[in-house]
Parts: structure tokens; C-alpha cells; sequence
């Protein structure tokens, strides 16, 4: 008998852990749910950690409007099969309301008008918690995160005064108007979600399988032919073989060449990787530390 | 080419690095990171064209660890970072801290989830005072394993004369501490002399690479798999036709075993039941061990709630008001002598009162304290609390998880101390 865990179902008992502790600690807690993978993880997880409850909080998609038509049908199968709440926060309202301006130029993008909406939704619903599929190894700041990581009533997140985070003790306390965001899969790889996907038979949305698409490099990163990113007289869209790393808005979401058609695939190609997941991210690209600089103002 | 089955028997490791300013400690990490190809050709190019820009000479590695913009613009590292690597055998977890700000409260929080701590020792210096706060430390949040790393090596000649000096130095320090395992490698972290690749400049040392220990040192062992500890995280009452009467609890084994069939006790009321089925995502299990999460069915209805305890019935913790603690402090006010405070303890809440501060620790020299002693941030003592409900405790030495809590100023929410059972 060997009472010994791989570090799959490692991460995955404490993924549960925190998940759990999210729904003890706090009053009104929801999933925020991008339709990438590791929102997915998070989804699947959370289902796992009640069973045979339902997840018992909501699932908030900030929605940009520049969407993959593929994650809103996925979106609105995983609800249907998990029979969970869905609320949409969108940042099509938010302009039309004038809560915030839409982007001019050519890189338009509505990554940070997201930010407005999804306070906004946070502030509407009154959620105290907002559980996200965001990883440390992900991105530099996001190394620094907390699993329970405080926000004060503005939603903003304050790097340099963090609370230590010590054995697996969560503090979730906090004042009338803050709220928390919790990262249950904190200590998982872009290898490890796959692994897990692979291990539990999940199924993703296609876009992560490769595929035919038309597409067109702009600074060295492929974007998606579509409605929604203007294009430059001398970009030339031309069917390519492949598939995205990361999903995020249609606008900011570089492919990969690829021919990683299935998970086993996939994980091979990851494995053996040397450029990293977000290195196709047209949002992360903007400066040195635009991913602090969203964070801080209360981006997931 | 990655072998996608092996993934299914890989263990985790969490380690931790500590160090001072200037021994090479973002150097190590850097090392084992591009040597075990975890480090990516567009984040090496991204810190690259970082440190030309700013006039380095060198392809600064610490650039890896410091993400913050403020760490950037100062050069400093302000908080711990966590890092992942993997090679075929394990993956791991590395806690990087930094050295000198806050120092004490980065590396208990580093230290405290960590199966090894790596220390640094700058083969020129040998056992300094910084060496000796990072021992303590690693002895007292109870990691089982440490790596005395005597770096450097290329700076003294690869000299065995002076890596046998510091081990001999280290050792009769260690002595008076309580550590399990301790292990000493020479290594060159700039050169990466034993670091991933055995060094062919020290022919004297027949020991493994760091990398090789981290691999393989026994790890599964650490945890406790005697008490069993089940804290009660949440209750699942599914309300639906279907599953009209399921009570189970949920959590965690902090540590030990439980299988269908045991008798149980829930304390702190000492009801007894006896288990129904162990249950995870629907599927019945027919063991659960620590660090499992898992939901727990009872053959009898009796009330548990959130922060109850179900153990055997033959094998109990303390169950106490009264707690013996050493408190590393982390609060910007010292401690408070007669101060109340909130306490977490596994998934129990309480309050607490600090009854007696019995003294603080010189870290250095570990002398005690006993002349009115102040716990300022970053110091750690020995105190008397009195909690408002019972704690389910064991010695933090014999389990860190039931051994251990936090401290919360109850005006701003902050954490301000960790606390370690005594016996």
C-alpha cells in the first residue's frame, strides 16, 4: 500500500481545498469564467468539491463582445451540463452606458475596459469572492499572488502590502465594500492543466485542437481574421494550420502554428515548448509590467 | 520526447531558497531553471534586452523572480515568489524569499508548506550570522530536509580545505537545532559546478548534484500517516429529491488515514459514530490519506459543523484552551501583551488572548530574552495564549498542520503572526 499522491491529484486536493474554503469563508462567492482552460479547470473543479451539490455560486462571464463564436457555445454547453447560473457583465453596455470609452486605432482592444465591467458586476451581484483560473507561472506578477488575495473597495489589489500566507491558512477577513479574489489553481503549469484535462477526460473548447483558420501576423503574433480587429492595407489573412495556446478576447489572442490535434498531442508540443503560453498575448506586450498595472486596478 | 505517462507518477516538491543579498541566490534559480530548460527563450530574451537596456553586463537572472515593477525599478525583491520546474521524475515548487526586507516573515511563509529548504553559504564568508537566522528558521517551521549549498566554489579554488571548515562550522551549530536530514554540496552557481552536472573541478567530492538530491531525496516519508485528522471544512446537504438525506462532511486529512468502517470520534463534543463511505466527485474510495480531499459520510445523524474534528476513537489530539506557542511576528505593532486577537487553527475560528510573553529570541545567537521582552516584526518568542473556544492541537513537530496557526489584528483583518505549538 502506498499512501503517497502524484502531483496531479496534489494540486487537484488542494485546488479543492482552497475552492471549498472560498464557499466557507465568504457570503456570496461567484467563478469568473473566461472560456479558457483554466476557467475550465476551475468550473470542473469546483463541481468536484460539492458533489453532488451544485457548485453553489454562479458563473460571471465578462463578456467583450469580441468573442470566439466557439467559447460562448462551449460557455453555454458547460452551464447546461452543470446546471449552474450564468451571468453575463458586458463591456458592450458599459459603453453604451459611458462607463467607459472604446479604443481607437488599429490595436484596439477592450482587455482594460474589461476591468470597469466586471467591478461593475461585482458591485451589482454583491460578491464578496470571486474565484479565477489565474496561475502564478502565468505571467511575473502573477508570481507574487496569494491564494486568497485581498481587494479594497475600489477592487484594487495592493502588491508591495500583501498578508502572508502561511501553511494552508486562508485569512478571508475584510471590511464592509471589499472583496477577495481566490486562485484555486494557483500552483498548476500550463503542462499541469493540460495533464489534468488529459487524466480527467475533459473536453475543451476546439480552438486549444488545431485547426485550419485564416490569420495574419502583426508584431510577430498571429491574430484571427475577424469583424472585430481592423485591418492594415498590407496585412494579408492566409489559411494556416493552427490552434490557440491561451483564449482570451478575439483582439488579443495570438495562434500558434501547430498541428496538435489532440490532448496527447498537445501535451507533447507543450512539453516540449520553448516559448512561453502568454508569449502570444498582444495584451501583455503593451509594457514591462501591463499585467500589474491591470491587476492593481482590478483585473483578474 | 516527454514520455505522457510518466506525469502519472510524478511527486511534488515544495522547496525553499534563503539567502542573503549577495550569495548568488537569484544566480541558483536561474541555474537550475536554464539547465532543466524551464526557463523559455522569449522570457530569457525579454530580461536579456531588460538588462542591456539598463547597462548590465550580464544577463541579470534575477529579472526571472523580480516581476513587481517597484522590484524592478530598485533592484530589490519585495515579497516570495513562487517558481515551477519539472523534470521527468518530479515537479517542483520553489518559495523563492528575499533576503533582507521582512525577512523573517517571507521565509516562514516560504518555509511553512516546504519539504526542503536550500541555504547558501558563500564558500569566502562560511557560517555567518545570516546562516545561522535561516537554520533556525528552517528548524523551527519543522522542514524536514535542508541543502546546505557551500557556494561559490570557483572563488576559494575548489578548495576542500575550506568546504570540510564550514561543514565542520555548520555542523557544530546544527547541533543545538532539530532539523531531520541535513545534506552539504560545494556547488559554483555562476559556473554550475553541481548544481544540474557533476563539477569535474572537484574530484575530492563524491556526493550528488543539487539537482539529484532535489530528484530523489524521500520526500513521501515526511508526512504523518499515523493520526488520523479530518477537519470539517463545509458541510454538503444537496436539498434536492435525489439525494434528500446526504449529509457529508468535507475536507481535508491534515494527516493520518481513514477508511470505511473505522470508529470515529467528532471532537470537541466526543460523539462517537462510525464512518459510511468515503466519497470523492460521486465515486467511493476505499482509503483516504493525507493531503486527500475528500467527503466523509457518517453512519449516525449527529450536528457537525464547520471547525468540528472527526478522528479515531483510539487515537486523539490535545483538545485545550490553554496553548504553548512560538510566534514568528509579522504585525507592524508589536505584540500585545494581554492583546486579543483572532486565530485560525485548521478550519476552526477563535479568539484569542495573549496571557504571558515569555521571552523573545536573540535569532543569532539564540539566546532567550527574558528581560521585558517587546515581539516587534520579524522577531519570534515564546507565549501563553488562552483561546475563547478548545483547540484540537497536536505538537507541531509531530504535525505541522494541526501544530499550527495565525494571528489576525481584529481592526484591520491583517495577519500578524504565525504560531507553533509546543508540547
Amino acid at each position: 500500500m502506498s499512501l503517497s499522491l502524484n502531483h496531479l491529484k496534489t494540486l487537484e486536493s488542494e485546488a479543492i481545498y482552497v475552492i471549498r474554503e472560498a464557499a466557507a469563508q465568504f457570503q456570496n462567492p461567484c467563478i469568473l469564467f473566461s472560456g479558457g482552460k483554466d476557467s475550465i479547470a476551475v468550473t470542473y473543479l469546483a463541481k468536484k468539491a460539492f458533489y453532488p451539490a451544485p457548485i453553489p455560486f454562479p458563473l460571471v462571464h465578462v463578456d467583450t463582445g469580441h468573442n470566439f463564436p466557439e467559447t460562448i457555445a462551449y460557455r453555454d454547453q458547460l452551464v447546461a451540463k452543470l446546471g449552474v447560473r450564468l451571468i453575463v457583465g458586458s463591456v458592450q453596455e458599459s459603453i453604451d452606458k459611458a462607463r467607459v470609452a472604446e479604443e481607437k486605432g488599429f490595436n484596439a482592444s477592450r482587455i482594460r475596459l474589461q476591468t470597469t465591467t466586471l467591478l461593475d458586476t461585482i458591485e451589482e451581484f454583491k460578491f464578496d469572492c470571486a474565484l479565477g483560473g489565474a496561475r502564478r507561472d502565468e505571467e511575473k506578477a502573477r508570481a507574487k499572488e496569494r491564494f486568497f488575495s485581498h481587494r479594497d473597495e475600489f477592487g484594487q489589489w495592493d502588491p508591495k502590502n500583501q498578508r502572508p500566507e502561511l501553511w494552508n491558512l486562508f485569512n478571508g477577513r475584510k471590511h464592509v465594500g471589499e472583496h477577495f479574489r481566490v486562485f484555486p489553481i494557483s500552483n498548476w503549469t500550463e503542462l499541469d492543466v493540460w495533464q489534468y484535462m488529459a487524466m480527467e477526460g475533459i473536453d475543451l473548447p476546439t480552438l486549444y485542437y488545431a485547426h485550419k483558420r485564416k490569420v495574419f501576423e502583426r508584431d510577430g503574433v498571429l491574430l484571427a481574421e475577424s469583424e472585430h480587429i481592423p485591418m492594415k492595407p498590407n496585412e494579408k489573412p492566409e489559411e494556416r494550420l493552427i490552434r490557440f495556446r491561451t483564449i482570451g478576447d478575439i483582439t488579443s489572442t495570438g495562434a500558434t502554428v501547430s498541428v496538435a490535434a489532440t490532448i496527447d498531442e498537445i501535451i507533447q508540443e507543450v512539453a516540449s515548448t520553448r516559448i512561453t503560453e502568454r508569449g502570444g498575448r498582444a495584451d501583455d506586450k503593451r509594457s514591462e509590467t501591463s499585467m500589474e498595472d491591470r491587476k492593481k486596478e482590478g483585473y483578474f | 520526447m516527454f514520455d505522457s505517462n510518466s506525469y502519472l507518477n510524478m511527486e511534488l516538491m515544495r522547496f525553499t531558497t534563503a539567502g542573503s543579498v549577495d550569495d548568488g541566490k537569484s544566480t541558483l534559480i536561474g541555474r537550475l531553471l536554464y539547465d532543466s530548460k524551464s526557463i523559455f527563450e522569449d522570457q530569457l530574451e525579454n530580461i536579456r534586452a531588460t538588462s542591456e537596456r539598463r547597462g548590465e553586463n550580464y544577463v541579470n537572472l534575477a529579472l526571472l523572480t523580480d516581476g513587481l515593477r517597484a522590484e524592478r525599478e530598485q533592484g530589490i525583491t519585495i515579497d516570495v515568489a513562487y517558481r515551477y520546474f519539472s523534470t521527468p521524475k518530479r515537479k517542483f515548487i520553489i518559495a523563492d524569499t528575499p533576503g533582507h526586507i521582512q525577512y523573517t516573515r517571507n521565509m516562514v511563509t516560504g518555509a511553512s508548506t516546504a519539504n526542503l529548504a536550500i541555504i547558501l553559504i558563500d564558500a569566502r564568508n562560511g557560517v555567518v550570522e545570516q546562516t545561522r537566522r535561516h537554520s533556525l528558521i528552517a528548524s523551527l517551521l519543522g522542514i524536514p530536509h535542508i541543502a546546505v549549498c557551500i557556494n561559490k566554489m570557483d572563488l576559494v579554488d575548489y578548495s576542500q580545505e575550506q568546504y570540510d571548515k564550514i561543514v565542520k562550522d555548520y555542523r557544530d551549530f546544527a547541533a543545538r537545532l532539530k532539523v531531520k536530514d541535513i545534506h552539504f554540496l560545494p556547488i559554483s552557481a555562476l559556473n554550475g559546478d553541481n548544481v544540474v552536472t557533476r563539477s569535474t573541478k572537484m574530484p575530492w567530492y563524491e556526493g550528488v548534484t543539487l539537482l539529484y538530491l532535489l530528484e530523489t531525496v524521500h520526500i513521501a516519508g515526511d508526512t504523518n500517516h499515523i493520526d488520523a485528522r479530518f477537519p470539517v471544512q463545509y458541510v454538503i446537504r444537496p436539498y434536492n429529491d435525489e439525494f434528500h438525506d446526504y449529509r457529508g462532511y468535507a475536507g481535508r486529512l491534515s494527516s493520518g488515514v481513514l477508511r470505511p468502517g473505522d470508529r470515529v470520534t467528532i471532537l470537541p463534543s466526543g460523539l462517537q459514530s462510525s464512518i459510511k463511505a468515503i466519497e470523492m466527485d460521486g465515486k467511493e474510495l476505499q482509503e483516504a490519506f493525507a493531503p486527500m480531499s475528500v467527503t466523509v459520510l457518517l453512519n449516525d445523524d449527529i450536528d457537525i459543523s464547520r471547525g468540528d474534528m472527526i478522528v479515531r476513537d483510539n487515537n486523539k489530539p490535545q483538545v485545550e484552551q490553554d496553548i504553548e506557542a512560538m510566534i514568528c511576528w509579522m504585525g507592524d505593532q508589536p505584540l500585545r501583551p494581554d492583546g486579543k486577537y483572532a486565530l485560525k487553527h485548521t478550519t476552526r475560528d477563535a479568539r484569542a488572548v495573549v496571557k504571558d510573553i515569555k521571552y523573545k529570541l536573540d535569532i543569532s545567537s539564540l539566546h532567550r530574552i527574558t528581560d521585558n521582552p517587546v515581539i516587534s516584526a520579524n522577531d519570534i518568542g515564546r507565549i501563553s495564549i488562552r483561546t475563547t473556544a478548545p483547540l484540537m492541537y497536536d505538537p507541531y513537530t509531530r504535525n505541522r498542520e494541526t501544530g499550527s496557526f495565525i494571528l489576525i489584528d481584529e481592526g484591520t483583518n491583517v495577519t500578524v503572526g504565525a504560531g507553533i505549538i509546543l508540547d
